[in-house]
Protein backbone atom coordinates (compact mmCIF):
# COMPACT_ATOMS: atom_id res chain seq x y z
CA UNK A 1 0.00 0.00 0.00
CA UNK A 2 2.70 2.48 1.23
CA UNK A 3 4.94 1.18 -1.92
CA UNK A 4 2.15 1.71 -4.47
CA UNK A 5 1.23 5.10 -2.93
CA UNK A 6 4.91 6.19 -3.21
CA UNK A 7 4.92 4.88 -6.90
CA UNK A 8 1.76 6.62 -7.49
CA UNK A 9 3.18 9.96 -6.39
CA UNK A 10 6.18 9.41 -8.32
CA UNK A 11 4.00 9.02 -11.42
CA UNK A 12 2.19 11.69 -10.88
CA UNK A 13 5.35 14.08 -10.97
CA UNK A 14 6.88 12.94 -13.25
CA UNK A 15 3.11 13.49 -15.26
CA UNK A 16 3.11 17.06 -13.62
CA UNK A 17 6.91 17.88 -14.62
CA UNK A 18 5.90 16.43 -18.96
CA UNK A 19 2.98 18.55 -18.56
CA UNK A 20 4.97 21.54 -16.93
CA UNK A 21 7.52 21.67 -19.59
CA UNK A 22 4.39 21.67 -22.61
CA UNK A 23 3.49 24.98 -20.92
CA UNK A 24 5.34 28.01 -22.03
CA UNK A 25 7.40 29.39 -19.04
CA UNK A 26 6.87 33.05 -17.69
CA UNK A 27 7.23 35.55 -20.56
CA UNK A 28 7.43 33.05 -22.91
CA UNK A 29 4.03 33.19 -24.39
CA UNK A 30 4.13 37.10 -25.05
CA UNK A 31 7.16 36.36 -27.78
CA UNK A 32 4.88 35.38 -30.58
CA UNK A 33 2.98 39.21 -30.45
CA UNK A 34 6.03 40.50 -32.52
CA UNK A 35 7.87 36.84 -33.49
CA UNK A 36 4.99 35.01 -35.71
CA UNK A 37 4.34 31.84 -34.69
CA UNK A 38 3.56 31.13 -38.11
CA UNK A 39 5.52 30.02 -41.07
CA UNK A 40 3.16 31.57 -43.22
CA UNK A 41 3.76 35.13 -41.68
CA UNK A 42 6.44 37.34 -43.86
CA UNK A 43 8.52 39.71 -41.32
CA UNK A 44 11.69 40.78 -40.55
CA UNK A 45 11.48 39.83 -37.01
CA UNK A 46 12.86 35.79 -36.76
CA UNK A 47 10.31 32.74 -35.87
CA UNK A 48 11.81 31.05 -32.63
CA UNK A 49 10.20 28.07 -32.56
CA UNK A 50 13.02 25.37 -33.45
CA UNK A 51 15.65 28.12 -32.83
CA UNK A 52 19.07 26.77 -30.96
CA UNK A 53 18.63 27.48 -27.27
CA UNK A 54 22.25 28.57 -26.62
CA UNK A 55 21.57 30.74 -29.82
CA UNK A 56 18.52 32.35 -27.57
CA UNK A 57 20.48 32.91 -24.46
CA UNK A 58 23.37 34.86 -26.15
CA UNK A 59 20.56 36.96 -28.81
CA UNK A 60 18.96 37.47 -25.13
CA UNK A 61 22.13 38.36 -23.25
CA UNK A 62 24.08 40.51 -25.83
CA UNK A 63 20.28 42.56 -26.29
CA UNK A 64 20.13 43.44 -22.35
CA UNK A 65 23.93 44.64 -22.05
CA UNK A 66 23.55 46.77 -25.55
CA UNK A 67 26.26 44.52 -27.01
CA UNK A 68 24.04 43.80 -29.59
CA UNK A 69 21.90 46.40 -31.51
CA UNK A 70 18.29 47.08 -31.57
CA UNK A 71 15.44 48.50 -31.98
CA UNK A 72 13.20 47.32 -28.99
CA UNK A 73 14.84 43.97 -28.00
CA UNK A 74 17.27 46.07 -25.52
CA UNK A 75 14.40 47.09 -23.78
CA UNK A 76 12.48 44.45 -23.24
CA UNK A 77 15.43 42.04 -22.77
CA UNK A 78 16.34 44.01 -19.86
CA UNK A 79 13.18 42.80 -18.03
CA UNK A 80 14.24 39.02 -17.78
CA UNK A 81 16.65 37.47 -15.61
CA UNK A 82 19.48 34.89 -17.14
CA UNK A 83 16.93 31.61 -15.10
CA UNK A 84 14.13 33.14 -17.19
CA UNK A 85 16.26 33.64 -20.35
CA UNK A 86 17.62 30.07 -19.81
CA UNK A 87 13.99 28.78 -19.37
CA UNK A 88 12.26 30.66 -22.21
CA UNK A 89 15.35 29.40 -24.55
CA UNK A 90 14.87 26.05 -23.61
CA UNK A 91 10.90 25.73 -24.49
CA UNK A 92 11.32 27.46 -27.61
CA UNK A 93 13.78 25.18 -28.64
CA UNK A 94 11.52 22.53 -28.33
CA UNK A 95 8.67 24.06 -30.11
CA UNK A 96 8.31 23.27 -33.75
CA UNK B 1 2.15 4.19 -30.67
CA UNK B 2 3.52 1.27 -28.86
CA UNK B 3 3.69 1.97 -25.38
CA UNK B 4 0.41 3.85 -25.64
CA UNK B 5 -1.58 1.37 -22.89
CA UNK B 6 1.29 1.45 -20.48
CA UNK B 7 2.01 5.19 -20.97
CA UNK B 8 -2.17 5.63 -20.59
CA UNK B 9 -2.27 3.74 -17.62
CA UNK B 10 0.58 4.94 -15.71
CA UNK B 11 -1.24 8.46 -16.09
CA UNK B 12 -4.35 6.57 -15.68
CA UNK B 13 -2.72 6.19 -11.71
CA UNK B 14 -1.42 9.85 -11.95
CA UNK B 15 -4.66 11.37 -12.59
CA UNK B 16 -6.15 9.64 -9.32
CA UNK B 17 -3.36 10.66 -7.49
CA UNK B 18 -3.59 13.70 -7.86
CA UNK B 19 -7.41 13.99 -7.86
CA UNK B 20 -6.64 12.47 -4.10
CA UNK B 21 -4.02 15.11 -3.86
CA UNK B 22 -5.55 18.44 -5.53
CA UNK B 23 -8.82 20.55 -4.67
CA UNK B 24 -11.50 18.49 -6.46
CA UNK B 25 -11.48 20.22 -10.00
CA UNK B 26 -14.10 20.57 -12.46
CA UNK B 27 -13.01 17.61 -14.59
CA UNK B 28 -13.64 15.48 -11.57
CA UNK B 29 -17.45 16.62 -12.03
CA UNK B 30 -17.74 14.72 -14.90
CA UNK B 31 -18.50 16.88 -17.74
CA UNK B 32 -15.92 18.62 -20.19
CA UNK B 33 -15.61 22.55 -18.03
CA UNK B 34 -17.12 25.17 -20.33
CA UNK B 35 -15.39 28.87 -20.56
CA UNK B 36 -17.81 31.41 -22.34
CA UNK B 37 -15.46 34.60 -23.36
CA UNK B 38 -17.53 37.66 -24.41
CA UNK B 39 -15.40 39.35 -27.43
CA UNK B 40 -13.92 38.61 -30.10
CA UNK B 41 -11.35 41.49 -30.18
CA UNK B 42 -7.58 40.96 -29.89
CA UNK B 43 -8.22 39.92 -26.12
CA UNK B 44 -11.60 37.64 -26.67
CA UNK B 45 -10.47 35.93 -30.06
CA UNK B 46 -6.88 35.49 -28.30
CA UNK B 47 -7.84 34.07 -25.24
CA UNK B 48 -10.54 31.84 -26.86
CA UNK B 49 -7.87 30.18 -28.71
CA UNK B 50 -5.03 30.26 -26.29
CA UNK B 51 -7.14 27.92 -23.58
CA UNK B 52 -8.13 25.36 -26.20
CA UNK B 53 -4.45 25.14 -27.29
CA UNK B 54 -4.01 24.64 -23.14
CA UNK B 55 -6.30 22.11 -22.68
CA UNK B 56 -8.35 20.93 -25.75
CA UNK B 57 -10.85 18.90 -23.49
CA UNK B 58 -12.32 22.74 -22.83
CA UNK B 59 -15.17 23.58 -24.38
CA UNK B 60 -14.87 27.10 -24.85
CA UNK B 61 -17.66 29.77 -26.76
CA UNK B 62 -17.03 32.82 -28.22
CA UNK B 63 -19.66 35.44 -28.35
CA UNK B 64 -19.21 38.59 -30.53
CA UNK B 65 -21.71 40.21 -32.03
CA UNK B 66 -20.14 40.52 -35.33
CA UNK B 67 -18.38 38.61 -37.96
CA UNK B 68 -16.18 40.63 -39.25
CA UNK B 69 -13.67 41.96 -36.85
CA UNK B 70 -12.22 45.56 -37.34
CA UNK B 71 -8.95 46.23 -35.56
CA UNK B 72 -8.06 49.33 -34.92
CA UNK B 73 -4.30 49.55 -34.78
CA UNK B 74 -3.26 51.30 -38.16
CA UNK B 75 -6.67 52.39 -38.65
CA UNK B 76 -5.07 55.96 -38.50
CA UNK B 77 -3.25 54.91 -41.67
CA UNK B 78 -7.16 54.42 -42.99
CA UNK B 79 -7.69 57.66 -41.83
CA UNK B 80 -5.03 59.07 -43.59
CA UNK B 81 -5.67 57.69 -46.87
CA UNK B 82 -2.47 55.45 -46.25
CA UNK B 83 -4.24 51.98 -46.31
CA UNK B 84 -7.53 50.33 -46.69
CA UNK B 85 -10.30 49.69 -44.13
CA UNK B 86 -9.84 46.04 -45.64
CA UNK B 87 -6.75 44.89 -44.69
CA UNK B 88 -7.85 45.73 -40.89
CA UNK B 89 -10.75 43.42 -41.25
CA UNK B 90 -10.67 39.93 -40.39
CA UNK B 91 -13.29 36.73 -39.70
CA UNK B 92 -13.74 33.80 -37.36
CA UNK B 93 -13.50 31.49 -39.39
CA UNK B 94 -10.36 30.04 -38.34
CA UNK B 95 -11.26 30.53 -34.95
CA UNK B 96 -13.95 28.29 -35.19
CA UNK B 97 -11.74 26.06 -37.13
CA UNK B 98 -9.86 25.11 -33.53
CA UNK B 99 -13.22 23.80 -32.27
CA UNK B 100 -14.78 27.39 -30.62
CA UNK B 101 -17.94 27.76 -30.80
CA UNK B 102 -18.93 31.26 -32.13
CA UNK B 103 -21.76 32.50 -30.83
CA UNK B 104 -22.56 35.13 -33.13
CA UNK B 105 -24.79 37.19 -30.24
CA UNK B 106 -25.07 40.20 -27.86
CA UNK B 107 -24.03 39.49 -23.91
CA UNK B 108 -26.75 41.17 -22.51
CA UNK B 109 -26.02 39.97 -18.71
CA UNK B 110 -23.79 37.72 -16.12
CA UNK B 111 -25.35 35.89 -13.44
CA UNK B 112 -22.02 35.69 -11.28
CA UNK B 113 -23.74 33.38 -8.37
CA UNK B 114 -25.54 30.92 -11.06
CA UNK B 115 -22.23 30.91 -13.23
CA UNK B 116 -24.50 32.09 -16.70
CA UNK B 117 -24.11 34.19 -19.42
CA UNK B 118 -27.54 35.70 -21.26
CA UNK B 119 -27.84 36.25 -24.66
CA UNK B 120 -29.61 38.76 -26.10
CA UNK B 121 -32.45 36.21 -27.54
CA UNK B 122 -32.92 35.05 -24.15
CA UNK B 123 -30.14 32.35 -24.35
CA UNK B 124 -28.39 31.68 -21.01
CA UNK B 125 -24.73 29.96 -21.35
CA UNK B 126 -23.65 28.37 -18.07
CA UNK B 127 -19.96 28.35 -17.13
CA UNK B 128 -17.06 27.34 -15.23
CA UNK B 129 -15.14 30.50 -16.06
CA UNK B 130 -16.53 33.52 -17.84
CA UNK B 131 -13.87 35.65 -19.46
CA UNK B 132 -14.97 39.03 -20.65
CA UNK B 133 -13.13 41.20 -22.84
CA UNK B 134 -15.29 43.74 -24.01
CA UNK B 135 -13.19 46.14 -25.00
CA UNK B 136 -14.22 49.58 -24.59
CA UNK B 137 -17.45 51.65 -24.73
CA UNK B 138 -17.57 55.88 -24.91
CA UNK B 139 -19.30 57.67 -21.55
CA UNK B 140 -21.81 59.34 -24.10
CA UNK B 141 -22.68 61.16 -20.86
CA UNK B 142 -19.36 62.69 -19.89
CA UNK B 143 -19.09 65.31 -22.35
CA UNK B 144 -21.49 67.95 -23.01
CA UNK B 145 -23.12 67.80 -26.59
CA UNK B 146 -21.53 64.73 -27.48
CA UNK B 147 -23.96 61.73 -27.68
CA UNK B 148 -24.38 58.96 -30.49
CA UNK B 149 -26.51 61.56 -32.47
CA UNK B 150 -23.44 64.19 -32.43
CA UNK B 151 -21.08 61.18 -33.49
CA UNK B 152 -22.37 61.02 -36.48
CA UNK B 153 -21.27 64.21 -37.37
CA UNK B 154 -18.30 64.50 -35.57
CA UNK B 155 -16.44 61.14 -35.27
CA UNK B 156 -14.93 59.82 -32.52
CA UNK B 157 -13.10 56.57 -34.84
CA UNK B 158 -12.33 55.14 -31.55
CA UNK B 159 -13.46 51.65 -32.32
CA UNK B 160 -12.68 51.00 -36.00
CA UNK B 161 -15.11 50.32 -38.91
CA UNK B 162 -18.07 53.03 -40.67
CA UNK B 163 -16.53 55.86 -37.85
CA UNK B 164 -13.35 55.57 -39.10
CA UNK B 165 -14.20 56.02 -43.03
CA UNK B 166 -16.45 58.88 -42.12
CA UNK B 167 -13.81 60.88 -40.62
CA UNK B 168 -11.51 59.96 -43.73
CA UNK B 169 -14.82 60.85 -45.90
CA UNK B 170 -15.07 64.15 -44.17
CA UNK B 171 -11.08 65.28 -44.66
CA UNK B 172 -11.19 64.19 -48.30
CA UNK B 173 -13.97 66.49 -48.58
CA UNK B 174 -12.77 69.27 -46.85
CA UNK B 175 -11.51 72.09 -48.83
CA UNK B 176 -7.61 73.28 -48.74
CA UNK B 177 -7.17 75.25 -46.22
CA UNK B 178 -9.64 73.96 -43.79
CA UNK B 179 -8.72 73.55 -40.08
CA UNK B 180 -9.22 69.91 -38.34
CA UNK B 181 -9.28 69.92 -34.86
CA UNK B 182 -8.62 67.08 -32.78
CA UNK B 183 -9.95 66.22 -28.77
CA UNK B 184 -7.56 64.02 -27.02
CA UNK B 185 -9.12 63.03 -23.28
CA UNK B 186 -7.91 62.06 -20.08
CA UNK B 187 -6.30 59.37 -18.75
CA UNK B 188 -7.13 55.80 -18.81
CA UNK B 189 -8.43 55.51 -22.64
CA UNK B 190 -8.32 52.79 -25.58
CA UNK B 191 -4.35 53.18 -26.95
CA UNK B 192 -2.68 56.14 -25.06
CA UNK B 193 -0.25 57.79 -28.22
CA UNK B 194 -3.64 56.62 -30.32
CA UNK B 195 -4.25 60.69 -30.93
CA UNK B 196 -1.22 61.69 -31.66
CA UNK B 197 -0.28 59.07 -33.97
CA UNK B 198 -3.37 60.00 -35.83
CA UNK B 199 -2.38 63.60 -35.72
CA UNK B 200 0.36 62.80 -37.41
CA UNK B 201 -0.83 60.61 -39.99
CA UNK B 202 -3.56 63.14 -40.67
CA UNK B 203 -0.83 65.87 -40.61
CA UNK B 204 1.20 63.96 -43.44
CA UNK B 205 -2.07 63.98 -45.73
CA UNK B 206 -3.00 67.58 -44.89
CA UNK B 207 0.72 68.50 -46.15
CA UNK B 208 0.48 66.35 -48.72
CA UNK B 209 -2.88 66.82 -50.28
CA UNK B 210 -3.60 70.26 -48.87
CA UNK B 211 -0.99 72.15 -47.86
CA UNK B 212 -2.72 75.59 -46.24
CA UNK B 213 -5.14 73.45 -43.68
CA UNK B 214 -4.00 73.61 -40.32
CA UNK B 215 -4.73 70.70 -37.50
CA UNK B 216 -5.20 71.75 -33.87
CA UNK B 217 -5.08 68.69 -31.28
CA UNK B 218 -7.10 69.56 -27.69
CA UNK B 219 -5.75 67.94 -24.90
CA UNK B 220 -7.13 67.45 -21.41
CA UNK B 221 -3.81 66.55 -20.24
CA UNK B 222 -0.24 67.93 -20.23
CA UNK B 223 1.78 65.04 -20.84
CA UNK B 224 1.26 61.88 -23.19
CA UNK B 225 2.62 58.83 -24.53
CA UNK B 226 6.27 58.97 -26.49
CA UNK B 227 5.87 62.66 -26.29
CA UNK B 228 9.39 63.68 -26.80
CA UNK B 229 9.30 61.57 -29.78
CA UNK B 230 6.36 62.91 -31.13
CA UNK B 231 7.00 66.43 -30.36
CA UNK B 232 10.36 66.52 -32.12
CA UNK B 233 8.68 64.42 -35.65
CA UNK B 234 6.57 67.61 -35.60
CA UNK B 235 9.09 69.80 -35.41
CA UNK B 236 11.00 68.25 -38.19
CA UNK B 237 7.74 67.06 -40.91
CA UNK B 238 4.81 69.22 -39.84
CA UNK B 239 6.25 72.86 -38.63
CA UNK B 240 3.50 75.38 -38.60
CA UNK B 241 1.05 72.93 -39.22
CA UNK B 242 -0.08 70.96 -36.46
CA UNK B 243 -0.68 72.58 -33.11
CA UNK B 244 -0.50 70.76 -29.66
CA UNK B 245 -2.97 72.46 -27.25
CA UNK B 246 -2.06 71.06 -23.45
CA UNK B 247 -4.52 71.11 -20.35
CA UNK B 248 -2.95 74.52 -18.82
CA UNK B 249 -2.93 76.29 -21.94
CA UNK B 250 -6.26 75.69 -22.57
CA UNK B 251 -6.62 72.06 -24.20
CA UNK B 252 -9.82 70.79 -22.53
CA UNK B 253 -12.37 70.35 -24.61
CA UNK B 254 -15.54 70.79 -22.20
CA UNK B 255 -18.64 71.01 -24.70
CA UNK B 256 -19.14 70.10 -28.45
CA UNK B 257 -21.84 71.99 -30.84
CA UNK B 258 -22.08 69.38 -33.46
CA UNK B 259 -24.59 71.41 -35.25
CA UNK B 260 -21.87 74.24 -35.80
CA UNK B 261 -18.82 71.84 -35.51
CA UNK B 262 -16.99 73.77 -32.61
CA UNK B 263 -15.14 72.39 -29.94
CA UNK B 264 -15.48 74.82 -26.67
CA UNK B 265 -12.84 75.15 -23.96
CA UNK B 266 -12.37 77.29 -20.93
CA UNK B 267 -10.36 79.20 -23.02
CA UNK B 268 -12.59 79.87 -26.10
CA UNK B 269 -14.22 78.40 -29.50
CA UNK B 270 -12.33 76.21 -31.72
CA UNK B 271 -14.70 75.86 -35.03
CA UNK B 272 -13.38 73.57 -37.26
CA UNK B 273 -14.19 72.17 -41.13
CA UNK B 274 -13.55 68.95 -39.51
CA UNK B 275 -13.43 67.70 -35.81
CA UNK B 276 -12.55 64.37 -34.02
CA UNK B 277 -13.78 64.03 -30.93
CA UNK B 278 -11.75 60.99 -29.17
CA UNK B 279 -14.12 61.22 -26.11
CA UNK B 280 -13.84 59.44 -22.36
CA UNK B 281 -14.42 56.27 -22.18
CA UNK B 282 -15.26 52.92 -20.13
CA UNK B 283 -15.17 49.31 -19.84
CA UNK B 284 -17.35 47.95 -22.36
CA UNK B 285 -21.26 47.38 -21.32
CA UNK B 286 -21.22 44.11 -20.18
CA UNK B 287 -18.86 44.52 -17.29
CA UNK B 288 -21.08 46.46 -15.61
CA UNK B 289 -24.11 44.12 -15.79
CA UNK B 290 -21.70 41.12 -14.81
CA UNK B 291 -20.97 43.86 -11.48
CA UNK B 292 -16.90 43.65 -12.65
CA UNK B 293 -16.60 47.27 -13.23
CA UNK B 294 -15.53 49.83 -10.16
CA UNK B 295 -16.92 53.60 -10.24
CA UNK B 296 -13.94 54.30 -12.27
CA UNK B 297 -16.10 51.93 -14.85
CA UNK B 298 -12.66 50.01 -15.33
CA UNK B 299 -12.10 46.20 -13.92
CA UNK B 300 -9.88 45.50 -11.19
CA UNK B 301 -8.48 42.29 -11.05
CA UNK B 302 -6.03 39.48 -10.12
CA UNK B 303 -2.40 40.50 -11.64
CA UNK B 304 -1.75 36.48 -11.89
CA UNK B 305 -4.99 34.94 -13.03
CA UNK B 306 -6.81 38.31 -14.81
CA UNK B 307 -9.66 37.01 -12.33
CA UNK B 308 -12.23 40.14 -11.01
CA UNK B 309 -11.53 41.42 -7.53
CA UNK B 310 -15.01 42.21 -7.68
CA UNK B 311 -16.61 38.46 -8.91
CA UNK B 312 -15.12 35.25 -8.50
CA UNK B 313 -15.22 32.46 -11.64
CA UNK B 314 -14.89 36.25 -14.05
CA UNK B 315 -11.94 36.98 -15.83
CA UNK B 316 -11.66 40.71 -17.27
CA UNK B 317 -8.90 41.06 -20.54
CA UNK B 318 -7.81 43.76 -22.50
CA UNK B 319 -8.94 47.47 -22.20
CA UNK B 320 -11.94 46.73 -20.15
CA UNK B 321 -8.74 45.68 -17.28
CA UNK B 322 -7.30 48.10 -14.49
CA UNK B 323 -3.93 46.46 -15.73
CA UNK B 324 -1.86 48.11 -13.65
CA UNK B 325 1.15 49.97 -15.29
CA UNK B 326 0.44 48.04 -18.42
CA UNK B 327 -1.26 50.23 -21.66
CA UNK B 328 -4.59 49.73 -23.34
CA UNK B 329 -3.27 48.15 -26.29
CA UNK B 330 -3.91 45.60 -28.78
CA UNK B 331 -0.24 43.81 -27.60
CA UNK B 332 -1.05 44.07 -24.26
CA UNK B 333 -4.11 42.49 -25.13
CA UNK B 334 -3.13 39.80 -26.84
CA UNK B 335 -0.25 39.04 -23.53
CA UNK B 336 -3.25 39.13 -21.30
CA UNK B 337 -4.67 36.59 -23.26
CA UNK B 338 -2.12 33.71 -22.99
CA UNK B 339 -1.59 34.92 -19.38
CA UNK B 340 -5.38 34.58 -18.34
CA UNK B 341 -6.05 31.52 -20.47
CA UNK B 342 -2.87 29.37 -18.83
CA UNK B 343 -4.44 30.29 -15.68
CA UNK B 344 -7.78 29.69 -16.78
CA UNK B 345 -6.33 25.77 -17.63
CA UNK B 346 -4.62 25.56 -14.41
CA UNK B 347 -7.69 26.69 -12.39
CA UNK B 348 -10.40 24.45 -14.03
CA UNK B 349 -7.92 21.04 -13.35
CA UNK B 350 -7.25 22.38 -9.85
CA UNK B 351 -4.14 23.79 -10.10
CA UNK B 352 -2.15 26.61 -8.96
CA UNK B 353 -1.45 29.11 -11.82
CA UNK B 354 2.40 30.18 -11.59
CA UNK B 355 3.42 33.69 -11.58
CA UNK B 356 3.23 35.50 -15.17
CA UNK B 357 5.41 37.75 -17.35
CA UNK B 358 3.88 39.84 -19.94
CA UNK B 359 5.25 42.03 -22.59
CA UNK B 360 3.69 45.39 -24.68
CA UNK B 361 4.92 46.83 -27.72
CA UNK B 362 3.24 49.33 -29.11
CA UNK B 363 4.06 51.49 -32.61
CA UNK B 364 3.06 54.43 -33.80
CA UNK B 365 3.65 56.09 -37.69
CA UNK B 366 4.47 59.72 -37.57
CA UNK B 367 4.75 59.58 -41.00
CA UNK B 368 4.46 56.36 -43.11
CA UNK B 369 8.31 55.80 -43.15
CA UNK B 370 8.67 57.11 -39.61
CA UNK B 371 7.97 54.48 -36.72
CA UNK B 372 8.77 55.23 -33.22
CA UNK B 373 7.74 52.10 -29.85
CA UNK B 374 6.86 52.01 -26.74
CA UNK B 375 7.90 48.24 -25.16
CA UNK B 376 7.83 47.47 -21.37
CA UNK B 377 7.66 44.09 -19.10
CA UNK B 378 5.34 43.82 -16.28
CA UNK B 379 5.18 40.68 -13.91
CA UNK B 380 2.81 41.29 -10.06
CA UNK B 381 4.31 43.20 -7.56
CA UNK B 382 2.22 44.12 -4.54
CA UNK B 383 -1.28 43.07 -6.10
CA UNK B 384 -0.89 45.17 -9.27
CA UNK B 385 0.97 45.03 -12.93
CA UNK B 386 4.11 46.42 -12.16
CA UNK B 387 6.53 47.49 -14.81
CA UNK B 388 9.90 45.20 -14.00
CA UNK B 389 12.35 47.78 -13.10
CA UNK B 390 15.10 48.87 -15.54
CA UNK B 391 13.08 47.49 -18.18
CA UNK B 392 11.10 48.84 -21.02
CA UNK B 393 11.03 52.37 -22.15
CA UNK B 394 10.43 54.51 -25.94
CA UNK B 395 12.82 54.35 -29.21
CA UNK B 396 16.07 56.79 -28.15
CA UNK B 397 15.46 60.95 -29.08
CA UNK B 398 18.69 60.92 -31.11
CA UNK B 399 17.82 57.80 -33.61
CA UNK B 400 18.96 58.09 -37.10
CA UNK B 401 16.08 58.25 -40.13
CA UNK B 402 17.07 54.58 -40.89
CA UNK B 403 15.92 53.91 -37.42
CA UNK B 404 12.73 55.61 -37.70
CA UNK B 405 12.36 54.24 -41.24
CA UNK B 406 13.14 50.92 -39.39
CA UNK B 407 10.41 50.49 -37.06
CA UNK B 408 7.86 51.94 -39.61
CA UNK B 409 8.68 48.82 -41.84
CA UNK B 410 8.71 46.77 -37.70
CA UNK B 411 5.52 48.06 -37.20
CA UNK B 412 3.83 46.61 -40.24
CA UNK B 413 5.23 43.91 -39.40
CA UNK B 414 3.68 43.39 -36.29
CA UNK B 415 0.55 43.98 -37.25
CA UNK B 416 0.82 40.88 -39.83
CA UNK B 417 2.12 38.54 -36.72
CA UNK B 418 -0.41 39.79 -34.51
CA UNK B 419 -3.16 39.88 -36.85
CA UNK B 420 -2.18 35.88 -37.97
CA UNK B 421 -2.41 34.78 -34.40
CA UNK B 422 -5.38 35.91 -33.38
CA UNK B 423 -7.09 35.35 -36.88
CA UNK B 424 -5.27 33.24 -38.93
Amino acid sequence: MGRALAVAIGVASIAAAVVASAEPPAGAAACSGCHPASTRVTSPVPRLAGLDRAMIVRAMQDFRSGQRASTVMDRIAKGFTDAEIQAIAAWYATQR
Amino acid sequence: MKAGRREFLKLGVAAAASTALLPVPTFAQGAAPRVVVVGGGFAGASCARAIRQADPRVAVTLIEANTTFTACPFSNAVIGGLRELSAQQFTYERVAADGIAVARATATAVDALARSVTLADGTRLPYDRLVLAPGIDIRWDALPGYDEAAAAHIPHAWRAGEQTLLLRRQLEAMADGGLVVISAPANPFRCPPGPYERASLIAHYLKTKKPRSKLIVLDAKDTFSKQRLFQAAWAELYPGLLEWVPLSKGGNVTSVDAATVTLVTDFGRHKAAVANVIPPQKAGRIAESAGVADRSGWCPIDPVTFESKLQAHIHVIGDAAIAGAMPKSAFAANSQAKTCAAAVARLLTGGAPSAPKLINTCYSLVAPDYGISVAGVYAPASGQLAEVPGSGGVSPTDAPRATRAAEAVLAEAWFRTIAAEVFG
